[in-house]
C-alpha cells in the first residue's frame, strides 16, 4: 500500500492547460524553475529535447509549455498556448532539438540559456508525472530538488564555514530548512548548495547570503505550490 | 479523527460521525492541512468553475487538438440532442458531450482540471454538472460531490494507482468512472454504502482498460474513453440506488484494479507500443505527427 498522504487536491487537480500533466504542465514547471535559476532575464534557449519528449513534443504542446516556461507563465495560464508570439514580443529567442541519446528519464530536456549579461546556464531537468519535476543539473552539476518547496541555491567555493553562515542567516529570519545538500567537483572548487525551506525566502535575506564572503551567487526558486 | 485508507474505513467513519462521505473527506482534508473548511470549499468551488467553463467551451467551440486527430464532435453531438435526435436520450447524452468536451479542450491546450488526470479530464465534470442541472442541484451540493468523489480516489491512489503509465486507462477513465459514480449517489440522496457499490460497479466495467493512445497523444482513444466513463457513472449510479450491491467490496474490487495493472503488459501502459496506437493506421498516423 502507498503509504503517502494524498490531499484532495492532489485527487481533483491541478488547474491546469492540457493536454498532458507530464508533456505541458511539467514541461512549463521545469522551464519556469530553468527561467529563475538563469536570473529572470533570459535572451536566448535553445531546449534539448530526449526520448519521449523529443518523439511527441508537437501534439502534446511540449514545445509551447517550455517556451512558456522559459517566460515566467505558469502551467494554468491560458497564455501557455499563445506562449511563442509572447515570446518574440520579448525579443527572447528560442530553439529546439532532438537529441537521439539516452536520458535517464524519457520526459527529460536540457535547456542552454544565455541571459541578458552572455552568461550561459545549463539546466537539465525530467518531468516525472502527475506534473511534478526533478532538476537534475546545473551547469553541468549534478543537483536533485523538485521546486515543491521554497528553494535557495548557492554556488561558492568549497571551502570551511560557508554551509553554517549560510545556515545561521536563514536561522535568524526563522526559516526552517526542510532539505539541505551540498555538491561539488573537486575539493576547494566551485560548489553547489541547495537548501529547500517551508517557508518563503525574501529578497533582503537571499542578498544577505550572496555577500557572505566565499558565496559568488545565490538564487531563490519561488515554491510551485506559492503560484 | 477522520483518516482513512480504504473503503471499508471510510464507510466506519461515516457511520460513526452520522455524516456522508463528503463530510468525512472534507474533514480529512482540515485534519491534514489546517485549512478551515471555508477555505477547503472555496478551493473546490474554483476547480467547480473551471470545469464548467472547460464545459461550456468544448459545447460551443469547434475546437481541434494540437494533434489534429479529434475536436467539434462534443458540438455536433450537442446540436443532436437539441434537435432531439439521440439514441440513448437527452440525459446521458449530455453527460457524453460534456465529458468529450472537456477531453477536447484538453487536447486543444484549454484549461481543465486534472480529474483525477487531464487523460480523464470529462468524466467527473461530464457526469456531475449534467446530473445537478438536471435535478436542479445547488453548486454548494455539487462542490460537496467533488469531495466525495476525491474520497474515493484518495482510496484508489493509497491502494492501486491513478495512473494510466501504472494501470492502464482502468487507472484513468475507470478510476474517474468509480469517482463520479459515489458522488452522483451522494448527489442524489443515496447512502455510503450505495456510492461504494456504485464506484465498484464502475471500476468493474471498465476492468482491464488499456492505455494505448495512437501516436503517444492524448487524443484517440481518449475522449471516447471519456463518454463511456460518464455515461459509465450514471449506469452505475442508478443501479446503486435502485439498491444492487456489489457482491464483491469496493476494497477487494480496487484491490483487483491493482492486480490487473500490475498484470499488463507495459506496451499497454500509456507506452503507445500497443494496442490501437500498433495497428497499421496507428503507425502510420504516428509516423505522419513525427514530419
Amino acid at each position: 500500500m502507498d503509504l503517502r498522504e494524498y490531499s484532495v487536491f492532489d485527487i481533483m487537480g491541478p488547474v491546469m492547460i492540457g493536454p498532458s500533466s507530464s508533456h505541458t504542465a511539467g514541461a512549463a514547471r521545469l522551464a519556469k524553475i530553468a527561467r529563475q535559476i538563469a536570473g529572470d532575464d533570459v535572451k536566448e534557449v535553445q531546449f534539448i529535447l530526449y526520448d519521449s519528449f523529443a518523439n511527441t513534443y508537437k501534439g502534446h504542446g511540449t514545445d509551447k509549455a517550455l517556451v512558456a516556461g522559459i517566460i515566467g507563465i505558469d502551467p494554468d495560464d491560458e497564455r501557455l498556448s499563445h506562449s511563442f508570439e509572447l515570446a518574440k514580443e520579448q525579443n527572447i529567442s528560442f530553439s529546439f532539438v532532438k537529441s537521439d541519446k539516452d536520458a535517464s528519464h524519457p520526459n527529460t530536456v536540457r535547456m542552454v540559456i544565455k541571459n541578458k549579461s552572455g552568461d550561459v546556464i545549463e539546466v537539465l531537468g525530467s518531468s516525472i508525472g502527475g506534473g511534478n519535476v526533478v532538476l537534475k543539473e546545473i551547469n553541468g552539476m549534478s543537483v536533485e530538488f523538485t521546486g515543491e518547496y521554497e528553494t535557495l541555491i548557492t554556488k561558492h567555493i568549497d571551502k570551511p564555514g560557508i554551509i553554517a553562515m549560510v545556515t545561521k542567516v536563514l536561522s535568524e529570519h526563522m526559516i526552517n530548512i526542510a532539505f539541505m545538500r551540498v555538491y561539488r567537483q573537486l575539493k576547494g572548487d566551485m560548489a553547489i548548495m541547495v537548501i529547500e525551506s517551508d517557508q518563503t525566502i525574501p529578497e533582503d535575506v537571499r542578498i544577505r547570503i550572496e555577500h557572505i564572503d566565499g558565496i559568488e551567487k545565490a538564487i531563490v526558486v519561488d515554491s510551485i505550490n506559492k503560484a | 479523527m477522520y483518516q482513512f485508507s480504504s473503503g471499508f474505513e471510510l464507510l466506519e467513519l461515516t457511520k460513526k460521525y452520522n455524516i456522508p462521505i463528503s463530510e468525512v473527506v472534507i474533514n480529512y482534508e482540515h485534519e491534514m492541512t489546517g485549512d478551515s473548511k471555508d477555505t477547503l470549499i472555496e478551493k473546490m468551488a474554483s476547480n467547480l468553475d473551471v470545469m464548467k467553463k472547460s464545459v461550456e467551451r468544448g459545447l460551443k467551440e469547434d475546437v481541434k487538438s494540437v494533434g489534429g486527430f479529434i475536436g467539434g464532435d462534443a458540438k455536433r453531438l450537442y446540436d443532436k440532442i437539441i434537435n432531439n435526435f439521440t439514441i440513448s436520450g437527452e440525459t446521458v447524452s449530455k453527460a457524453v458531450a460534456s465529458a468529450v468536451a472537456v477531453s477536447e479542450v484538453n487536447a486543444a491546450m484549454g484549461k481543465i482540471v486534472a480529474a483525477p488526470t487531464a487523460g480523464s479530464s470529462g468524466v467527473i465534470p461530464g457526469a456531475l454538472i449534467t446530473i445537478a442541472r438536471k435535478f436542479g442541484k445547488s453548486d454548494d451540493e455539487l462542490i460537496k460531490s467533488l469531495f466525495t468523489s476525491s474520497g474515493v480516489g484518495i482510496i484508489i491512489a493509497k491502494n492501486a494507482t491513478l495512473s494510466g503509465a501504472e494501470g492502464g486507462c482502468q487507472a484513468e477513465v475507470g478510476s474517474a468512472s468509480a469517482m463520479a459514480a459515489a458522488a452522483l449517489v451522494e448527489l442524489m440522496g443515496g447512502s455510503p454504502e450505495e456510492a461504494l457499490n456504485a464506484s465498484s460497479f464502475a471500476i468493474m466495467n471498465l476492468l482491464g482498460l488499456v492505455c494505448d493512445p495512437v501516436a503517444g497523444l492524448v487524443e484517440v482513444p481518449c475522449v471516447t474513453r471519456n463518454a463511456i466513463g460518464a455515461a459509465n457513472a450514471l449506469i452505475c449510479a442508478d443501479l446503486a440506488l435502485s439498491g444492487m450491491r456489489s457482491i464483491i467490496p469496493f476494497d477487494d474490487v480496487v484491490s483487483a484494479m491493482d492486480s490487473v495493472g500490475k498484470a499488463m503488459p507495459c506496451a499497454l501502459k500509456e507506452t503507445a507500443e500497443g494496442g490501437l496506437a500498433k495497428t497499421a493506421t496507428g503507425i502510420k498516423l504516428k509516423m505522419n505527427m513525427r514530419e
